[in-house]
């Protein structure tokens, strides 16, 4: 999947999560989400479980560690999309 | 896991324990139960002159039955070593009876769902009548110490 499309679908899962709304308008591959979109840890897990249904993928406990920004989560969801 | 070695690996005391006893409890969904003594001390102040349980406490009689009590029960293998802190981290409820000094409550939870260390449950709390008090949607965190 490519970038542009990436940010734009994230962007959307994070928008009921993200309290920083500026951050979330400037999303990027280097924003973070708990120190940039001001993301709750407990709320990070929501996230996660979204993706996991939006991509139909299932994301383990020590890929979730690594989730903490776009790039991350991108890099993420394409290696899994891959194994299909 | 017996439901009395549930309430002992209970992190809270009085006058915050909110726990009575648990009827029911498995994989999915766990149900207890809860007496409101009268004379707990915030009914001299809520409110004055007309005693009603307030609401944080009715959520927390949810919590510590529907997400610790159950969180409890599905750590049960992991806790034995050392049990880890714990943190509430959302709650939406809604409310549509009061509760009397002296009334027995009870609680009904469903999980959601248990992933990263995340607990979420659909919670009812029920009076002695049966009738529904309070429900809602709450959600904890477990939290190990961070290693070095």
């Amino acid at each position: 999947m490519d970038q542009a499309t990436f940010i734009t679908e994230l962007r959307e899962i994070v928008k009921p999560y993200a309290k920083n709304q500026d951050a979330l308008a400037q999303i990027s591959l280097s924003t973070d989400f708990i120190n940039d979109l001001k993301i709750n840890s407990a709320n990070l897990v929501d996230v996660v479980l979204d993706v996991e249904e939006k991509y139909d993928i299932v994301i383990q406990n020590e890929e979730m560690e690594r989730m903490l920004n776009v790039q991350a989560a991108m890099d993420i969801v394409n290696a899994k999309l891959q194994e299909k | 896991m017996t439901t009395a070695a549930i309430l002992q690996h209970l992190p809270y005391a009085a006058p915050f324990l909110f726990v009575d006893e648990l009827i029911d409890i498995d994989e999915e969904k766990v149900t207890g139960r809860y007496t409101f003594q009268p004379d707990m001390p915030c009914y001299q102040g809520h409110f004055k002159g007309h005693p009603v349980t307030p609401g944080v406490l009715l959520t927390e009689v949810m919590a510590q039955i529907g997400v610790v009590c159950l969180g409890i029960y599905l750590l049960r293998d992991s806790i034995k070593q050392q049990f880890p802190t714990v943190a509430m981290t959302s709650t939406q409820v809604d409310f549509y009876l009061p509760v009397f000094p002296g009334e027995t409550v009870e609680v009904k939870a469903e999980k959601i769902y248990f992933r990263f260390n995340k607990l979420k449950c659909r919670v009812s709390l029920y009076n002695a009548a049966g009738k529904l008090v309070c429900d809602g949607v709450i959600a904890g965190m477990i939290i190990y110490p961070q290693h070095a």
